[in-house]
């Protein structure tokens, strides 16, 4: 099997197969695009978090002759976005259900013209009661969405948890919470749309997804397949905040071009883009768990509650993740999860990198400790104590068929991080010291590619195509945004092919030149595609050895000569794949029982911390994480991803706050939303363990999300260790830290002078 | 981009004379910008109100660092970039270089002025607790003459200041006897790099046998703009420091600090971080053994 | 009102060239709409990001927040002037290498962070290096890669770069 062959291409550094274009400035993002008699789009929203809207009213002082003003009256299909459930309007109808949400579209040749005229649209509402939290949800005084302001419910259900409460010998609950969190690629959202009556309609722009956008087009504007064209363009960073919302921004674009007869650019400027699109979903989680003296792990009973927002968009999948990540990387024999997604009247939260684990690992991992304080066992024994190994069963009764190495992985991060070393220094100087230091650990796995039959239901379709220039093509639908989609591609086609990388490229992100291989998430392209890359390689070759002559082990001339023979006889050189599960999988979407994913992702990370009591401040000062993702098909761009997704976690726990007022979104600038900068961000420390995969890429698992699960429960139970209190909600800013370590100091009154 | 370039006029006289004769010309009327580094973010935003603008970037007048053997002075038109590089300001005012290097980032220090920063009068900027530290004086200038007030003076409220419709902020006049001073400054901020004062204190003491005989506390967000801590200061002219002394001196920071909740932080925070970083200052002056 | 167009002359990447625009128009607008250099981004529009930072004057600027009057006289460098007769600077040749650029966005402003800092110091300290390029987010690598790019292109020794923890103020 190729997993386990030497390689030439896959697993070498290579340079990133779009990199030089992105260096010398030469890579055309959607707003470089641009394209004659331009016309340029904007939204007008509400201003209120529910209501009905009673007018809307056009102030005289603006010639509206010329401009095209859009609303949903104008939607010729259907007026929804078409993610799992098709509830979250286009342009909203009647009603708003959330602050800055879409009621109508402005399109003028002049950007500065367009801003005063969406100004002087007035919209008059009737208001109605909003719902702004889980908790006012779930009272259901008012209910905003269906009959229960639920979107979606699972329950997992293993052994007999209630009978095991009396015999235990420690109890220990916790809650939990987690913020909402914002992507902030430094690249906004936006579109460049055409209409021709007869090609229907083009969309370019920055995107994850194109055929997620593919399909609200088609309904949208209900044409056929093959009116509806969507385009990707350079995308500047993604992490899911291009999953969902790009089929919003298109089919606003696309309206606006149908209705003017122009091509229309559409491009968020960064206070709409905060304001507007989507964030990660915001988590309140409760622990109760038993466990004997010696630290086993008897039952947990986990109620898991997501803030959704205004509509369902992908939160069904998104809770889903969250409680198949609930319960950690352990051992237990009695589990409940009941984990529901509560409708708010706030703008809908949608995917980010993790999708919905890293909520439900901050929980768990922050919660082993506390079980650690609670029975007075080192954290670290209590963890080893409950891993998984090979041959035991999770909380879906899934069976670990492949090595699970989690002891390993914490044997060498804490060698690595002199993990104990540093306590028992750290105990000896932190009463000297108004900086207090501690060593903090998290251990997890996430899921590799869709959960459950998700990968089944996506029936992915991928493969090659070689050129008559002699040049192979990957054909899928999986994008560039970073995470080095292209480059990986193409590794596995060049390698499987017996080829040099330079003969492989990438098909345009095109959907009338690719096939569908489904979306770019859930850290499936390495695992999933890349695999059905590497078969209809081997397929190819297999063809070209029946039907012309390749020899066993073709030189590259050979190989492109026997293309050339089997296009004169039979036509294009193309194999194509479709996705196959592994053998032996069975999953319950009912019960939650079963294969929960094809594969997961090991990872222990550690975090170094200092708390300073003079300004109540946590820093991370350094970092650790070491993890097992299978085969690594190129070490730069997977430490890339690592160290990515370890920054972003550490902005999750420490800096990064969406406030709220009043449903609307106060600090959409980023002056005011704070990421960590690079002078911010901690020496991180990137260690893989390998072992392929028998059905990913050559070996691969996934590894985009991975690293966003860890930092935040390894860094707050850092700062538990370090300031001897524990805090359970992200993010935990300076002044979440003061509100409890000042109540601990002694009281003091400010005097008149 | 929410700004509209058709909408706002600007102009470069290109001398400080012609500057301030247009200003004499037509007073209120005009809007100087000189790196721009305030107003373009409010322009970019849409919130620039300013119609006229009248560029003082690049005049040679305002853009000087020079020492007599009393003073130095600064010209309103430094940027903290050519303050970062003078050697006179790293050695003798090291507050004025520490501050400079945590204004934004390379980009805005090599673009934003000394005088920008103190005329455009927020709470938080990072400049003022150091200047007023060094007892900073300001001398603005018109095409009626020029005035000197002490910089302590200077602001007058939120976004307030003394300046004069006709008036441009001209230099500041930093005495040059701090040699022998204690002095500190702590900028606590939203991160490392990039970020407004949540809080920031600078202290400037001169201890004789142990007493404090001179001190100077300045403090930015703890009021409606960046501001002296006089009463403060009283409480601790003449002591020795004594545990006593450090109490007394966190009582009259609590009640001396007038800050405000905001998007950035809260008031609580602010009021008793700044009493922190008193007694940080406090320590360092010698009441070291008085740590807890 | 309309403010009349100021006619600007600049050297761009070391050609001289004259634009006409309204004076108040950001050099980030005249770049990219005016020369079509658009290799320079737009991030926040406010400073924050950096995305949009090129040098001028031979110091680092954020091109978003200078109106284009300012820029009289100006030579500025871009991205697009960074590699020479078709040769990477030594800089993108390290970020090629060594994954400073991900998504790619950031990239040029960092690569013009880098060479600025480069040029007032050739061999800067990590800590150096994160403060030459803390004006410039980037979201995607957790800023490791580009650190390393930099102390290559910068042709450190290799006890140089091992970094130490971020230790606390």
């Amino acid at each position: 099997m190729s997993t386990s062959a030497t390689t030439r291409i896959v697993g070498a550094p290579v340079p990133r197969k779009e990199g030089i274009d992105k260096l010398v400035g030469r890579a055309q993002y959607v707003d470089d695009i641009t394209r004659e008699d331009l016309w340029h789009g904007a939204t007008v929203r509400s201003t209120i978090p529910r209501g009905i809207i009673r007018s809307i009213a056009f102030d005289p002082r603006i010639e509206w002759s010329e401009f095209t003003i859009v609303t949903a009256a104008d939607v010729p299909g259907n007026n929804h976005i078409q993610l799992i459930v098709a509830d979250q309007p286009c342009l909203a109808e009647g009603r708003v259900n959330h602050c800055d949400e879409p009621i109508l579209l402005l399109a003028h040749p002049d950007r500065h013209k367009l801003l005063e005229a969406a100004d002087a649209v007035h919209i008059e509402y009737d208001p109605l009661p909003a719902i702004l939290s889980i908790e006012e949800s779930e009272k259901q005084r008012e209910i905003i969405l269906g009959e229960d302001n639920s979107i979606k419910s699972f329950a997992l259900e293993k052994g007999d948890v209630d009978s095991v409460w009396a015999r235990a010998a420690h109890i220990v609950e916790g809650e939990y919470r987690t913020g909402a969190q914002e992507h902030l690629y430094i690249e906004n959202n936006g579109m460049i749309a055409e209409w021709s009556a007869e090609h229907g309609i083009t969309v370019w722009g920055s995107l994850q997804c194109p055929y997620y956008v593919h399909k609200t087009l088609r309904s949208v504007f209900d044409l056929p397949d093959d009116k509806v064209r969507v385009i990707q363009t350079e995308t500047g960073g993604a992490f899911g905040g291009k999953e969902d919302y790009p089929s919003t921004l298109a089919s606003h674009a696309g309206l606006l071009a149908m209705k003017s007869g122009h091509p229309i650019k559409m491009i968020y400027d960064r206070m709409e883009d905060l304001a507007a699109t989507t964030k990660r979903h915001p988590s309140r989680i409760r622990h109760r768990t038993a466990v004997d003296k010696d630290g086993k792990l008897l039952a947990m009973e986990i109620n898991l509650a997501i803030d959704g927002g205004a509509y369902s968009t992908l939160s069904s999948t998104v809770l889903s993740r969250a409680t198949l990540h609930a319960c950690g990387p352990y051992v237990c024999p009695n589990i409940r999860v009941r984990a529901r997604a509560w409708a708010t009247n706030t703008v809908p939260y949608g995917a980010f990198r993790g999708f919905g684990a890293p909520q439900a690992i901050f929980a768990m991992e922050r919660h082993m400790d506390e079980i650690a304080a609670a029975t007075g066992l080192d954290p670290v024994g209590l963890r080893r104590r409950n891993f998984l190994h090979e041959g035991d069963r999770n909380a879906t009764d899934q069976l670990m068929r492949e090595p699970v190495i989690l002891d390993d992985l914490l044997d060498r991060a804490l060698k690595e991080s002199d993990y104990y070393g540093k306590r028992v220094r750290y105990a000896q100087e932190n009463p000297k010291s108004a900086v207090r230091r501690g060593m903090g650990i998290a251990a997890f796995y996430h899921g590799s590619g869709f959960t459950g039959s998700g990968e089944l239901y996506l029936n992915s379709l991928a493969g090659v195509h070689v050129t008559p220039d002699r040049k192979v093509r990957v054909l899928v639908s999986n994008t560039e945004f970073g995470q080095g989609t292209n480059t990986i591609l193409t590794q596995i086609a060049a390698e499987a092919l017996g080829l040099d990388f330079s003969d492989v490229m990438m098909a345009p992100a095109d959907t009338a030149q690719i096939p569908n291989s489904g979306p770019t998430v859930a850290s499936r392209t390495s695992m999933v595609v890349g695999r059905l890359v590497e078969r209809a390689s081997l397929q190819l070759l297999a063809l070209l050895r029946e039907h012309a002559a390749l020899a066993d082990h073709p030189t590259r001339d050979e190989f492109f000569a026997a293309c050339d023979r089997y296009r004169a006889a039979h036509g294009a050189v193309e194999s194509l794949c479709r996705y196959e599960a592994p053998p032996g999988i069975y999953w319950d979407d009912a019960t939650y029982h079963g294969e929960a994913y094809g594969a997961y992702a090991w990872a222990i990370y550690v975090a170094q911390v200092a708390v300073d009591t003079v300004t109540y401040s946590a820093e991370v000062e350094d970092f650790w994480a070491v993890q097992e993702v299978g085969r690594v098909l190129h070490p730069v761009l997977a430490k890339g991803q690592i160290e990515g997704g370890v920054a972003q976690g550490i902005g999750y726990a420490l800096y990064e706050k969406v406030v709220l007022q009043n449903g609307h979104m106060a600090n959409n600038q980023m002056t005011n939303y704070i990421i960590p900068t690079a002078a911010d961000v901690p020496p991180i420390h990137v260690h893989f363990e390998q072992i392929p995969f028998r059905y990913g890429g050559f070996g691969a698992k996934g590894i985009g999300e991975l690293p966003h699960d860890g930092p935040a429960p390894a860094i707050l139970n850092a700062i538990r260790d370090a300031a001897g209190v524990a805090f359970n909600a992200i993010p935990l800013l300076p002044e979440d830290l003061f509100a409890t370590l000042a109540a601990r100091e002694p009281v003091e009154e400010p005097v008149a002078l | 981009m929410r700004g509209n370039a058709e909408a706002h006029e600007l102009i470069a006289p290109g001398s400080l004379t012609a500057v301030l004769n247009l200003l004499a010309t037509e007073p209120g009327v005009w809007t100087p910008i000189a790196g721009g580094t305030e107003l373009m973010v409010a322009y970019a935003a849409g919130r620039l109100n300013a119609t006229r603008l009248v560029s003082l970037w690049g005049l040679s007048e305002l853009r000087v660092i020079r020492a007599t053997d009393q003073h130095m002075s600064i010209g309103a038109g430094a940027t903290f970039t050519d303050l970062r590089k003078s050697a006179i300001v790293s050695e003798e005012f090291p507050l004025l270089a520490q501050a400079a290097s945590w204004i934004g980032s390379i980009a805005n220090q090599t673009r934003a002025t000394v005088g920008g920063n103190l005329v455009n009068g927020s709470p938080a900027a990072d400049s003022s607790p150091a200047l007023l530290a060094y007892d900073a004086g300001i001398e603005l200038i018109s095409a009626r003459g020029s005035r000197r007030v002490p910089y302590s003076e200077f602001h007058t409220g939120y976004k307030r200041t003394v300046l004069a419709a006709d008036e441009l902020l001209y230099a500041i006049h930093l005495p040059r006897r701090f040699a022998r001073h204690r002095q500190y400054l702590r900028k606590v901020g939203t991160r490392r790099a990039m970020a407004i004062a949540k809080v920031a204190l600078a202290g400037t003491a001169l201890i004789e046998s142990g007493t404090i005989r001179e001190v100077r506390l300045a403090a930015a967000s703890l009021a409606p703009s960046p501001t002296r801590l006089y009463r403060t200061e009283e409480i601790l002219l003449g002591r020795q420091i004594t545990k006593e002394t450090l109490r007394a001196a966190r009582a009259a920071i609590l009640a001396e600090a007038l800050p405000i909740d905001d998007i950035r932080s809260t008031a609580a925070y602010r009021r008793r971080v700044a009493a922190n970083l008193l007694q940080e200052f406090l320590f360092q002056l010698g009441g070291e053994e008085f740590r807890p | 009102m309309s403010a009349c167009r100021s006619t600007i002359r600049m050297t761009i990447n070391g050609q001289l060239c004259t634009v006409q625009a309204p004076p108040m128009k950001r050099l980030l607008d005249v770049l990219r709409e005016d020369l079509r250099l658009t290799g320079t981004k737009e991030g926040c529009g406010e400073g924050e990001c950096g995305s949009c930072s090129v040098r001028m004057n031979g110091e680092l600027i954020n091109s978003c927040l200078v109106p284009i009057l300012q820029a009289e006289g100006a030579s500025i460098q871009t991205v697009e002037g960074l590699a020479s007769h078709g040769v990477l600077h030594p800089l993108q040749d390290a970020f090629l290498q060594l994954g400073g650029a991900q998504c790619g966005i950031c990239t040029p402003g960092m690569l013009m962070a880098a060479a600025q800092l480069l040029e007032n110091n050739p061999h800067p300290s990590m800590t150096e290096i994160r403060e030459g390029l803390a004006g410039n987010l980037c979201r995607c690598t957790g800023f490791m890669r580009i650190f390393e790019s930099v102390l290559a292109a910068a042709t450190q020794t290799s006890e140089k770069a091992l970094e130490q923890p971020h230790h606390a103020r």
